[in-house]
């Protein structure tokens, strides 16, 4: 997932470093409550990339955690953060992706991108609100013989949620099955998503169940990455 | 309270055990917010509307004590009686003596939140005055000795067998299949409760300062029945309830049926400007704690809550769960902001059955940013920076706080991050059954993790760093090399 997006970066021209000191943005233990524990990693971050034109992060979530921290926690001016996708798109003007993906695909709305990072228009949203240009989306119906299909449920939360994860265990893992069996039903060989984490639930509820589904992070799927297991689960 | 304790997590673990019913009650409620999402899509000013519900809310709470003023003296200029309470217990002992000096001993109340929260229902069959709940889904659970599980559809949780069978038991009921027949029986039996209640109980949705009157809604028109039969109404309220004009009463009535059942406006929407002709109209204001809350700065917009529900419904931990996985009268979202509000020990697992997906926040017509109170509350049983009124710190926090002071530590560095790393693949390649016990038992349940790689990320991109700078050097010397010298 990491190496997918440093080479989709370069692919389109950015000069890209990958700072050794980084650690984490701290929203595990935010979300937990902790946030003055939180609070060293986040001047942690502004130290590690202040001298940087943009900062780029594959994960939304990560990145939602980085726009409250320059909203709210730092003391230093930090530099701006971007979501991967949002990056290609609004930053470097991506309208082209050279990879082929010849797969059903479905796409998992992961929240904080879609109602913390706005990358989206969440499907609860009345009338008047501005409609909001989903970037990921965009991206993937650029790719070569890939198609998107569409779950019942549009933005249901995957049940990931930080520690939520093992507070709630039960909930939250029914919540990763309702959707895991929502996705199926689509057809979909491929979810992929703008977030590591919310797959990573996904495909630990999926794989336990034995279910057929691949789980992808966005940006493997634009470089056309091979499928996980490219003979388990034939295309319908 | 229902008959389970302990933490959400427990509770919500006995609900999902049951699939088919967890399965039903999140599909009967996923309808239900389709049904909201599609009336807010067709309204072109649905947002200017939310936004000028909190403008409205948010102004009435800052002047609070000045409307509850004004209220009063336009409420006695039509007749009507004004009781203040400042908790559960003084509201229930107004209502008691209100009745008893009146030898009332059959009651009939439409639906009150207030008076679950308050326990009035117990205290008065304590002291012998019978109370029926009149709305169809309180009906239900009264019967079956338990609280309400939704603030808007009590019954919920409930199927129609179970309603079935309810009406069998307590009221013998014959074996009924459908809908249509089980409320035609409710009917017949409210009816007469209807006719020999010397005195009706209602809530209240809407207290205009401005006229003193005040505004109850509801699908069935059981509060309308039941004030216009007997000559005592009693009607009870927090005190948050209150709006400043009879011209912002639209903004609500309009916010409040869409966001509840996606209809355009409640079937009854009932003005009462004091006591029908010889009756008599008391309303009593509670506060039990509002005005603690009140007093928190950054949870002061809790109380603008109208109590629509629309959180419940969008709440995917609440669909799946049920109402009677929390600890409190008031469930979902905006129950697990006020109970731990007032008593964050008890109600302490409550913040923590969230997944911070902010879709609660998304949909309330007031505008309450509902996830981000969550988290507040969280980070007050953390870090514990302020004690919380009447309450005391959850004693879960310690153990949170412990755990994250380490995670702060270790990924304060580098060097230790990387090292976590590697132990962590180390043993998640040579021993991925390690991950089953211990701490991590209650992801691996459930999930796989996923596999490891050998190196991380950083260490194969400083790799390919190496590689490159030998590789521009080697370039660099075979460039020199070819210059003829």
């Amino acid at each position: 997932m990491a190496w997918a997006s440093l080479e989709l970066l370069e692919a389109h021209g950015a000069d890209v470093d990958v700072p050794s000191g980084q650690t984490c943005c701290g929203q595990p233990l935010s979300n937990m409550g902790a946030a003055a524990a939180a609070r060293p990693l986040g001047a942690r971050f502004t130290a590690t990339f202040s001298g940087y034109d943009h900062v780029v992060c594959p994960s939304g979530s990560c990145t939602a955690m980085l726009h409250r921290f320059a909203a709210h926690g730092a003391s230093a001016p930090v530099p701006r953060v971007y979501e991967l996708c949002e990056f290609l798109v609004d930053v470097l003007g991506v309208q082209q992706i050279e990879a082929s993906f010849p797969h059903r695909v479905v796409l998992h709305q992961s929240c904080h991108a879609l109602r913390e990072l706005g990358l989206g228009t969440p499907s609860e949203l009345g009338g008047g609100a501005t409609p909001r240009d989903n970037p990921g989306r965009k991206l993937l119906a650029a790719v070569k013989g890939l198609t998107l299909v569409e779950p019942t449920r549009a933005d249901e939360c995957c049940g990931f949620g930080g520690s939520f994860c093992v507070t709630e265990a039960a909930l939250s893992s029914r919540m990763g099955e309702d959707r895991v069996l929502d996705f199926e039903r689509t057809g979909a060989r491929v979810v992929t998503s703008l977030d590591m984490s919310c797959l990573m639930h996904l495909s630990g509820v999926s794989r336990r169940q034995q279910r057929p589904l691949d789980f992808m992070h966005i940006a493997e799927v634009l470089r056309g990455r091979p499928l996980p297991r490219p003979g388990a689960g034939d295309e319908p | 309270m229902s008959a389970t304790s302990g933490p959400h997590w427990e509770r919500a673990e006995r609900f999902l055990a049951d699939t088919d019913r967890s399965r039903f009650h999140d599909g009967a409620l996923w309808e239900i917010r389709r049904r909201r999402d599609q009336r807010a899509r067709g309204l072109p000013e649905w947002e200017a509307l939310r936004a000028l519900g909190a403008q409205i809310k948010a102004h009435t709470l800052s002047r609070l004590p000045e409307y509850l003023v004004e209220f009063e003296a336009n409420a006695k200029k039509h007749g009507a009686t004004v009781h203040f309470a400042a908790d559960a217990a003084e509201h229930n002992r107004i209502v008691l003596g209100l009745l008893r000096s009146r030898g009332v001993e059959r009651v009939v109340k439409s639906k009150s939140m207030l008076t679950e929260e308050c326990g009035l229902n117990p205290w008065l069959e304590r002291h012998g005055i019978e109370v029926t709940d009149t709305d169809l889904g309180e009906l239900i659970v009264q019967l079956r000795d338990e609280p309400p599980s939704h603030i808007v559809l009590p019954a919920i949780h409930l199927r129609k067998k179970d309603v079935a069978d309810t009406f069998t038991r307590r009221l013998g009921a014959p074996p009924l299949g459908d809908a249509e027949a089980l409320t035609g029986f409710a009917r017949e039996h409210l009816r007469e409760k209807f006719l020999a209640a010397q005195a009706g109980i209602t809530g209240v949705n809407f207290a205009i300062a401005q006229t003193g009157g005040i505004v109850v809604c509801t699908n069935e028109g059981n509060a309308d029945l039941g004030t216009a039969l007997p000559s005592l109404h009693i009607a009870c309220m927090g005190l948050e309830k209150l709006i400043p004009r009879g011209a912002d009463l639209g903004v609500f009535l309009r916010l409040l049926a869409r966001s509840a059942t996606g209809q355009a406006i409640t079937v009854y929407s009932s003005h009462y400007h004091g006591p029908r002709p010889g009756g008599e109209l008391h309303i009593v204001i509670v506060d039990n704690g509002r005005s603690a809350i009140r007093a928190e700065p950054e949870h002061r917009r809790a109380l603008a809550c109208i109590r629509c529900g629309a959180c419940m419904n969008t709440c995917p931990v609440f669909r799946r769960s049920g109402g009677h996985s929390y600890s409190t009268h008031v469930p979902g979202p905006i129950g697990s902001i006020l109970a731990p509000l007032r008593q964050l020990d008890k109600h302490g697992s409550l913040p923590h059955a969230c997944s911070l997906c902010g879709s609660c926040t998304a949909v309330c017509p007031v505008g309450i940013d509902l996830h981000e109170q969550l988290l507040l509350i969280r980070r007050r049983q953390v870090d514990g920076a302020r004690p919380v009124p009447g309450g005391v710190r959850h004693s879960g926090s310690r153990q949170r706080r412990w755990l994250a002071a380490i995670a702060s530590w270790v990924l304060s560095s580098a060097a230790r991050t990387a090292r976590l790393g590697a132990i962590a693949r180390w043993f998640g390649r040579r021993w991925p059954g390690l991950l089953r016990v211990g701490p991590m038992s209650r992801w691996s349940a459930t999930r796989e993790l996923p596999p490891m790689p050998r190196q991380s990320f950083q260490q194969q991109h400083a790799a390919r760093r190496v590689l490159r700078a030998g590789q521009a050097e080697r370039e660099r010397r075979d460039e020199r090399g070819q210059v003829p010298s």
